[in-house]
C-alpha cells in the first residue's frame, strides 16, 4: 500500500469511504497496522487508517466506563485506567513480538480483532466489554450501536458483530469499554510435572472451585522457563487476583483442593505478573520462525489437539484458558495447516491461522469456513454494511 | 395503545390450509387452532396488548422446528417464537396472521459437563431449571432475571436477559458458548459450541438479544459457574436519593464490586416491606441492598469496608444480615418487588431504561415531577451498579385514560433516560412496547442499518415482524 489515507477525524473517514464507495475501490482498513500479519492479506490499492483519531473522550471510573477514539493506543488507555486503579477486563494481549512490528496497538484494532488474554476464561472476551461503538459503514454512513451504559439491549447488538470483524463491516471511530477495578494482588499456584491431560484436569478443578481463578494455563517442559523460578519440567498454573487477604486465603484453600495433583508452589505477585504477561503475549513463540495457530476447543480436548499437532508436524505448543486455547507453532506449510484444521474439527472447535507468510495465508482458510446456509447469511450481512465490498475484502474469508 | 400491523388477508383466508399443513408435519397434540385453546397465547407479560394468533405449534425437537419454519417460509406465513411468555415488552405478542412457535415442550437438559463448565439445554428449559440441575455440584447459571422461576433460556437468549447479579457475572450474552438455531428458511445452524470465541463474525453475540428477529433458538450451550463459598447481603438506608446515589459511586470508586447493588426508593421500600416483611427501613428515602460473596471472613472484610463507606454518607441505618434466612428475606423483598407493587395498585407498568449512574438523582427528581403531573404513583427499583432503572408506574387498566397516561409517562421516562446518555432498555427488550421509541435513541440511518441486518437473516420479514423496529420500516420493506 503506497497510498494510505489517515484522516484526523470521523468526517475524514466518512469522506474517504464515500469516495471509495463511489469509485468501487477497495480499501485496506487498519489502525496502526500492528495486526496486518493476522488472517489474510487484503488486496487494495489504498489504505485507510484510523490511527489519527486519537484521545480518550470520556472516562468515568465510578460508572466503570471509558470511551476513546479508535486510534488511541492501548497503552494510553491502560495508563489512564491504571491511574484510577482499574483495568481493561479482557487483559488485552500485546502480540507485537510475534509480528516484528514496532507499531503500538490501538483500541480500535483490539476491538476489531476481539483479542483477549488469559483472563478471558473467567471474565469474558474483549467483545463482552464493548458497551458502545461508533463506526462508518461501507456506504460512508456513521452508525452507533450500544452506548455508554453497562446494560443495554436496545436494538440489534452491532457492537458484538463489529468485535472480531477485522474492519470488514465498517471502520470503528470510537469505542466504549466497560472497565473494572484492578485486583490489589495476584498469586499463582504452580503444579509441576503433570502430563497435559492430568494438568487440564487440575486446571478444571481450579476453575471449578469457588475461588474465582482468573487464569489457567499449561506450559510443557520446553517452555516452562517463561515462568520464573519453577525449575525444569512442565507446569500448570492457576491464577488468583483479588484483595490481599482473599488472595492469601484462597491460595491456601486452592492448594489444599489441588493436593491430589501434587504439592503446588505459590508464585508471588511480581512473579505472577511476569508469567501471565508471557502467556498473554504468546512470548514463548516470539523468537520462533514459521507459522502460529490458535485452536479453541472445549478445555478437556486441548491436550488431545496438542498431541495431534505434535505428532503431525512436531508442533511447539502451550495451553491457556484451562486447556481450551491451544497455541501452536510449526512450519508454515499447507500440510501443517491441514493437520491443525483436522485436529480442530475433530475436537469440535475452531482455529485461526494466526501468523504465517502471505504465501500461505493467501491460499488456505485462515479460519474455518462457514456452512453454506450461514455463509449465505454472512455474505448478506457483509452486503448490509458494505454494499460494494470495498472494506478489507478477503481479510477473513477467501 | 400502539397500532399493530394489518393482518395479511390472504393468509387469514388460507387459515384452514395452513393449519392442515402444520398438522401434516407434527403430532396431533402439537398444533393448536381452536379459538378457545389459542386464547392463552394471545399475550405475554405485557398484558395490555392482546392478539390471538392464527395457530400455535408446540414442537418437541429442532427438526420439527425446522419443518415448521420451512413450511411457513414456503407459505409466506409470519412466525412468532415464544418461550414462557414472560416478556415485559411484548416480545411474544402474536399477530393475527402469525403462527406462534412455542418452545415450552423443548424442556430437556441434554448435557452437563462440569469439567468443561458448560451445559447444553433445550430452549424451553427454565432459567432456574439450569441452576437446579447443576446445584448438587455447587454450580449455577449466573443471569438471574426476576422471572427466573418461569422464564425460559430461549427467551433469555432472545432478550439478552440480565438480573440482579450482572454487575459481577454479566448478562446472558456473557454466559453463552453456543446456540442451535433454525433459520427462517428452516435450516439448522450450530453457532459456537462448547469452546470460547469462535473465529469469524460473532453470530452468537448478534443473535443474543435479537428478540426473535433473526432466527429461532432451539438449543443453548451455557457456561455454568461454581458458586461462591457464601454470600451475604446488607441494607443501608439513606435520607435522600442523592445521598444513596453518591454512596453507590463511593463504593464502586473504592475498588469493591459487590455482586449485587440494588437501589429502592421510598415507595418501593414500602411496597416490598408490606409484602416480604424483610425488615426494610420504612423511615428511609432510599435504600441499598448490597451483597458480597466469599468465605465468612472475606464477607466480613468487604462488608466492613462498605459499612465504613456508607457511614460517610450519613446513613439512617446499616444492617448486615446475620444469617442465610435474613439474606433470603432481603432478596425476597427485592425479587418480589413487582408482585408487591401489584398488591398496592390494580396494575403497574415496569419500565427498563438504563442511565449513567451519576445521573440517578437528576433522573429520580424528574420522574417525581412527572409522577405529580400525570397523577400516577411510581416506585423506583434500580440495579444501581450498572445503571439499569425500573420505574414501576401504577395505574388502573380498567380505565383507558389511566392506561394512556401511564404509557405516555413511561415513554417520557425512557426519553429522559436517552437524553441523559442512557438507553431505552437495559434488559427487557424493545418488543412492541418500545418499538416506536427507537427513533429517540437511533437515527433513521442507524435503524436502516439494523433493518438491513434483519433482512440478511429474514429477507421476507416473517420473523416476529411487529417488534423492535418502528412500523414505518416494516411497511417499507
Amino acid at each position: 500500500m503506497s497510498d494510505a489515507l489517515a484522516p484526523s477525524d470521523e468526517a475524514g473517514i466518512v469522506e474517504a469511504i464515500r469516495a471509495a464507495h463511489d469509485a468501487g475501490e477497495p480499501l485496506a482498513v487498519a489502525g496502526r497496522g500492528s495486526k496486518a500479519g493476522l488472517l489474510r492479506p487484503v488486496q487494495a490499492a489504498r489504505g485507510l487508517s484510523a490511527a489519527n483519531l486519537t484521545g480518550i473522550t470520556l472516562y468515568s471510573p465510578s460508572e466503570l466506563i471509558i470511551s476513546a477514539r479508535a486510534g488511541t493506543t492501548l497503552a494510553e488507555l491502560e495508563a489512564a485506567v491504571a491511574a484510577k486503579g482499574q483495568h481493561i477486563i479482557a487483559e488485552p494481549p500485546d502480540f507485537t513480538g510475534l509480528f516484528d512490528r514496532v507499531q503500538p496497538q490501538t483500541i480500535g484494532g483490539m476491538v476489531a480483532a476481539n483479542l483477549s488474554g488469559p483472563r478471558r476464561v473467567a471474565w469474558g472476551a474483549m467483545r463482552d466489554h464493548v458497551m458502545g461503538i461508533r463506526a462508518v459503514n461501507g456506504a460512508g454512513e456513521v452508525i452507533r450501536s450500544g452506548g455508554r451504559v453497562l446494560k443495554n439491549v436496545t436494538g440489534l447488538d452491532l457492537c458484538k458483530l463489529f468485535a472480531g470483524s477485522y474492519g470488514t463491516l465498517g471502520v470503528l471511530t470510537e469505542v466504549t469499554l466497560k472497565v473494572l477495578p484492578a485486583a490489589a494482588q495476584r498469586a499463582t499456584l504452580v503444579l509441576r510435572g503433570l502430563d497435559p491431560t492430568r494438568a487440564v484436569a487440575a486446571l478444571a478443578a481450579a476453575l471449578g472451585s469457588p475461588y474465582a481463578v482468573s487464569g489457567a494455563a499449561y506450559l510443557p517442559a520446553a517452555l516452562a522457563g517463561f515462568v520464573p523460578g519453577v525449575g525444569a519440567g512442565p507446569v500448570a498454573l492457576a491464577r488468583l487476583e483479588d484483595f490481599a487477604p482473599s488472595v492469601a486465603y484462597r491460595s491456601e484453600r486452592l492448594r489444599a483442593d489441588l493436593a491430589p495433583f501434587g504439592a503446588a508452589m505459590v508464585l508471588n505477585d511480581i512473579a505472577s505478573r511476569t508469567a501471565w504477561a508471557a502467556i498473554r503475549d504468546c512470548a514463548p513463540f516470539a523468537g520462533m520462525q514459521g507459522a502460529i495457530w490458535r485452536v479453541s476447543v472445549r478445555p478437556s480436548r486441548g491436550p488431545g489437539v496438542a498431541a495431534a499437532l505434535e505428532r503431525g508436524f512436531g508442533a511447539a505448543w502451550f495451553l491457556d484458558w484451562g486447556g481450551g486455547l491451544v497455541w501452536a507453532a510449526g512450519p508454515a506449510t499447507a500440510e501443517a495447516h491441514a493437520v491443525v484444521v483436522a485436529a480442530a474439527g475433530d475436537a469440535g472447535g475452531t482455529f485461526t491461522l494466526f501468523r504465517a507468510p502471505e504465501t500461505l495465508r493467501a491460499v488456505v482458510d485462515v479460519v474455518p469456513p462457514e456452512p453454506a446456509p450461514l455463509a449465505r447469511i454472512s455474505r448478506r450481512v457483509k452486503d448490509a454494511f458494505d454494499p460494494r465490498g470495498i472494506l478489507n475484502p478477503g481479510r477473513i474469508v477467501r | 395503545m400502539l397500532p399493530q400491523p394489518a393482518a395479511n388477508a390472504d393468509i387469514l383466508a388460507r387459515r384452514d390450509d395452513i393449519v392442515a399443513g402444520l398438522r401434516a408435519l407434527l403430532p396431533d397434540d402439537a398444533v393448536i387452532a381452536e379459538p378457545l385453546r389459542l386464547k392463552p397465547y394471545e399475550t405475554d407479560g405485557l398484558a395490555a396488548y392482546r392478539q390471538v394468533p392464527l395457530a400455535v405449534v408446540l414442537p418437541s425437537t429442532t427438526e420439527e422446528v425446522a419443518a415448521i419454519m420451512a413450511f411457513c417460509h414456503a407459505e409466506g406465513v409470519r412466525v412468532v417464537p415464544r418461550g414462557a411468555g414472560t416478556s415485559l415488552s411484548g416480545g411474544a405478542l402474536p399477530m393475527a396472521d402469525s403462527v406462534v412457535v412455542g418452545l415450552m415442550r423443548m424442556n430437556r437438559i441434554l448435557d452437563i459437563d462440569y469439567a468443561d463448565r458448560c451445559a447444553v439445554v433445550q430452549a424451553g428449559v427454565t432459567n432456574i431449571g439450569i441452576t437446579q440441575a447443576v446445584a448438587e455440584q455447587g454450580f449455577f447459571y449466573a443471569p438471574d432475571p426476576s422471572s427466573q422461576l418461569a422464564c425460559m433460556i430461549g427467551g433469555n437468549v432472545n432478550m439478552n436477559s440480565g438480573g440482579a447479579h450482572c454487575l459481577r457475572y454479566g448478562v446472558t450474552a456473557n454466559n453463552l458458548l453456543g446456540l442451535k438455531v433454525v433459520t427462517v428458511e428452516g435450516e439448522i445452524l450450530d453457532i459456537g459450541g462448547a469452546h470460547l470465541d469462535a473465529a469469524g463474525y460473532d453470530w452468537l453475540g448478534l443473535l443474543t438479544g435479537s428478540e426473535g428477529q433473526l432466527a429461532v433458538v432451539t438449543e443453548v450451550t451455557v457456561r455454568i459457574l461454581r458458586g461462591p463459598e457464601g454470600a451475604r447481603a446488607m441494607l443501608a438506608a439513606f435520607r435522600s436519593n442523592e445521598v444513596a446515589g453518591a454512596c453507590v459511586d463511593s463504593i464502586i470508586a473504592s475498588g469493591i464490586i459487590p455482586v449485587a447493588l440494588e437501589f429502592m426508593d421510598r415507595p418501593a421500600i414500602h411496597a416490598c416491606e408490606a409484602f416480604a416483611k424483610a425488615g426494610y427501613p420504612l423511615d428511609a428515602e432510599a435504600m441499598l441492598i448490597i451483597e458480597v460473596e466469599g468465605s465468612v471472613a472475606e464477607q466480613d472484610f468487604l462488608l466492613d469496608q462498605i459499612k465504613a463507606i456508607c457511614a460517610r454518607h450519613d446513613p439512617i441505618s446499616l444492617k448486615v444480615s446475620q444469617s442465610a434466612e435474613e439474606s433470603a428475606a432481603i432478596w425476597k423483598g427485592r425479587k418480589g418487588a413487582f408482585g408487591a407493587v401489584g398488591r398496592i395498585s390494580p396494575d403497574y407498568m415496569c419500565m427498563d431504561g438504563t442511565i449513567p449512574t451519576s445521573q440517578l438523582p437528576h433522573v429520580l427528581r424528574r420522574i417525581g415531577e412527572m409522577s405529580a403531573s400525570y397523577g400516577l404513583q411510581v416506585a423506583n427499583i434500580f440495579h444501581a451498579g450498572d445503571g439499569n432503572l425500573h420505574p414501576l408506574i401504577m395505574f388502573d387498566a380498567n380505565d383507558p385514560a389511566s392506561f394512556a397516561k401511564a404509557e405516555k409517562f413511561g415513554a417520557e421516562i425512557l426519553t429522559l433516560c436517552v437524553e441523559v446518555g442512557g438507553c431505552l432498555t437495559g434488559e427487557h427488550g424493545v418488543g412492541v412496547e418500545k418499538r416506536d421509541l427507537m427513533h429517540v435513541q437511533f437515527s433513521e440511518v442507524e435503524l436502516d442499518q439494523q433493518r438491513r441486518v434483519k433482512s440478511a437473516f429474514d429477507p421476507g420479514w416473517l420473523l416476529n415482524a411487529n417488534k423492535v423496529f418502528p412500523l414505518k420500516g416494516l411497511a417499507a420493506e
